[in-house]
């Protein structure tokens, strides 16, 4: 069996001077694979996102991404680590209003030199991947490109931050409510999207939502709340 | 490099503010440096009011006050000095000429001198230059000629051949009036943009002539009184004048002639030199301008603190753009270095259209500064001193911007990737 992508062990995590808010006895996800994550606001949620970018440390146990246990490395080398390894989408404004829409795909590119190395690889050059990957996700006009990001609609917007997100091949993509913007049509069409290009790159997605009805589309499906042991004496 | 890309993108995203406040800095580096100019180009102007001139010689009483009313026609001699001991130093061997001056009436709130033909062809001011006819000619051998300051002409509508009559004393509303002997205009002089330009220059008969029949500081009256015509027939030669200034041979003798004078015994003199009292006449107004220079400073401070409040009012709405950045690999110092980048930028362009604006200023006002108050404010290049000041506004600046950029660097730490609204 392969080396899973995430991996949790005997997770515990506080913040000061307050009860413990996460406590995850185990977690993985693997390489490749798309996992539903149901976690509705306040269940912790944005705390586990920021353990597994490395902006938080756990109070106890162990985070590893890829094999590298997060609590080791250094504040800027978990910056680090985290962009190279970890594209991000958020539940909507994903992107830099002042910057063009290109400019905005390539945000990774300019903080990862290991993610700008691999896009110019795959596609030839920065620019070139950061066409393609819009192109793939339906915005292949190219005066589209250099548009402000905001003069989009928000659900071209979140195909930018997927583009952005995906940029570079990382082995993981975060994904926070990305859809929670986005009518039931395109809401389904984004996911459908998401799943072919993080197939393409080889990426697994962690897709963290409060919205029930989107789990049967992904390989599994979890719930924060199942997971997350500290979380139980308050819901009764 | 990518950074600054960044922070000139999100200042153009925020460019109504970041406008305001470059322009804010604009001015007030413009103000700073335009009080820096005329304080600089003042002091130069002053120390130029008069030129060339070795010594001045008046009745004993203090060196600057002596300045004051022989130079700046301001203030009054305390006595008189006689005839001969003008003469007595005007044929030293040392003097290469002597100008006697004679002062004390006006006309409209204008001085009136009496002076010799030698005023127009040795009296110097500025960089050396001589007093130019504007109009017409000096005075010459008709006692009740007038050759007036570019100021009093162009002020009092004057023209060549005009009549004027002088007042008595010095104030600018004078009762006793000299209207039995009027004057003609016969020439103007050229602007200086010294005190010359606010004189009437009369000749020492002239002078002489209008006081002839006067006694005790009062004109005689009915038969006692000597009309004009009378009066140029007279003898005029004066037995006393107010100052004199001398111009020597040699510099070298310049201080051992001071020091006779100073020690002459047929009456108390008292010899300066120009330069020298016109240092200590600036230092006496050397706070004013200091305090100038102190207000212009805290309006380039009060200028940056504008700039400090609209980064720091921004940094909460932009919570989202540094959690984004954060969450493409940004790490704080990263966030720090776009505000810092942020506050160098705004800082930067504040100084440059300052610089602008200044120029701008001085191109428009040059010539009517010049015209009016004698200033020479140059399109020059800023001096070492100006280019120290600017250096210093942009490490206040860097200072300022790194307050913000502390706070954001705490920000995205506590913050990291959640998007606030």
């Amino acid at each position: 069996m392969s080396q899973p992508l995430i991996e949790l062990h005997d997770l515990v995590f506080a913040w000061p001077g307050q009860a413990p808010l996460l406590e995850i006895p185990a977690f993985r996800l693997e390489p490749g694979e798309a996992l539903f994550l149901k976690g509705p606001s306040g269940s912790g949620k944005t705390t586990l996102l920021g353990l597994l970018g490395g902006v938080n440390r756990p109070g106890q146990g162990s985070i590893r991404l890829l094999g590298q246990d997060l609590a080791t490395l250094g504040q800027g080398a978990r910056d680090r680590f985290r962009v190279d390894h970890t594209g991000y989408i958020f539940q909507q404004f994903n992107l830099l209003p002042f910057l063009s829409v290109r400019e905005n795909v390539e945000l990774p590119c300019r903080f990862s030199k290991s993610r700008a190395a691999r896009a110019a690889q795959r596609h030839g050059s920065i620019d070139q991947a950061a066409a393609q990957l819009l192109a793939h996700l339906g915005l292949d006009d190219p005066a589209l490109l250099a548009r402000r990001a905001d003069s989009l609609s928000i659900g071209q917007q979140q195909r930018v931050a997927a583009a952005r997100a995906l940029i570079g091949q990382p082995e993981l993509v975060i994904a926070d409510e990305p859809t929670s913007a986005l009518d039931a049509d395109t809401r389904e069409a984004f996911i459908r999207l998401l799943f072919d290009e993080c197939r393409d790159a080889g990426a697994s997605l962690l897709f963290v939502s409060h919205d029930q009805s989107l789990a049967p589309l992904f390989d599994r499906h979890l719930s924060l709340a199942e997971l997350n042991r500290a979380a139980k004496p308050r819901e009764a | 490099m990518y950074l600054l890309r960044l922070a000139l993108a999100s200042l153009a995203n925020r460019r109504f503010t970041a406008l305001l406040t470059a322009f804010a800095i604009a001015l007030s580096v413009c103000l700073l440096l335009a009080v820096e100019r005329v304080r600089t180009e003042a002091r130069a102007s002053f120390a130029s009011t008069i030129s060339g001139t070795d010594l001045i010689v008046g009745a004993r009483s203090g060196s600057v006050n002596l300045l004051l009313y022989s130079v700046f026609r301001i203030g009054n001699a305390t006595n008189n000095i006689r005839w001969d001991s003008y003469e007595h130093y005007a044929k030293d061997p040392r003097v290469k000429w002597a100008i006697p001056i004679s002062l004390g009436d006006s006309h409209r709130g204008y001085r009136v001198m009496g002076t010799s033909a030698d005023y127009f062809s040795h009296y110097q001011f500025g960089r050396r230059q001589h007093l130019a006819l504007d109009q017409g000619r000096a005075f010459a051998d008709d006692p009740f000629e007038v050759v007036l300051g570019a100021e009093v002409a162009e002020a009092l509508h004057y023209k060549l051949g005009d009549k004027l009559v002088l007042a008595h004393g010095v104030a600018a509303i004078s009762l006793v009036k000299h209207d039995d002997k009027p004057f003609t205009v016969v020439g103007v002089l050229e602007r200086t943009g010294t005190p010359v330009d606010r004189t009437l220059h009369i000749s020492l008969a002239g002078m002489e002539a209008i006081h002839i029949d006067w006694h005790n500081g009062v004109p005689a009256r009915g038969a006692g009184r000597i009309s004009a015509e009378q009066a140029r027939a007279m003898d005029l030669q004066p037995t006393a004048i107010t100052a004199f200034m001398l111009g020597l041979n040699s510099k070298i003798a310049t201080f051992s002639l001071q020091r006779e004078i100073n020690e002459y015994r047929a009456e108390p003199l008292l010899a300066i030199l120009p330069g020298v009292a016109l240092q200590e006449l600036w230092s006496l107004m050397g706070t004013a301008e200091q305090a100038l220079f102190v207000v212009s400073l805290f309006v380039v401070l009060t200028g940056l603190i504008g700039m400090l409040t609209a980064i720091l009012t921004s940094l909460n709405e932009r919570r989202r753009e540094m959690a984004i950045l954060r969450s493409v690999g940004a790490r704080p110092w990263h966030i720090a270095g776009l505000l810092v980048l942020e506050a160098l930028a705004l800082a930067l362009s504040g100084i440059a259209a300052g610089l602008g604006l200044l120029y701008a200023c001085i191109a428009l006002a040059q010539g009517y500064v010049q015209a009016n108050y004698g200033l020479y404010l140059p399109l020059a290049w800023p001096s070492a001193h100006e280019w120290t000041l600017l250096a210093i506004i942009l490490g206040a600046a860097l200072l300022m911007g790194s307050v913000p950029a502390w706070r954001a660097y705490r920000q995205s730490l506590a913050d990291g990737l959640s998007i606030h609204l």
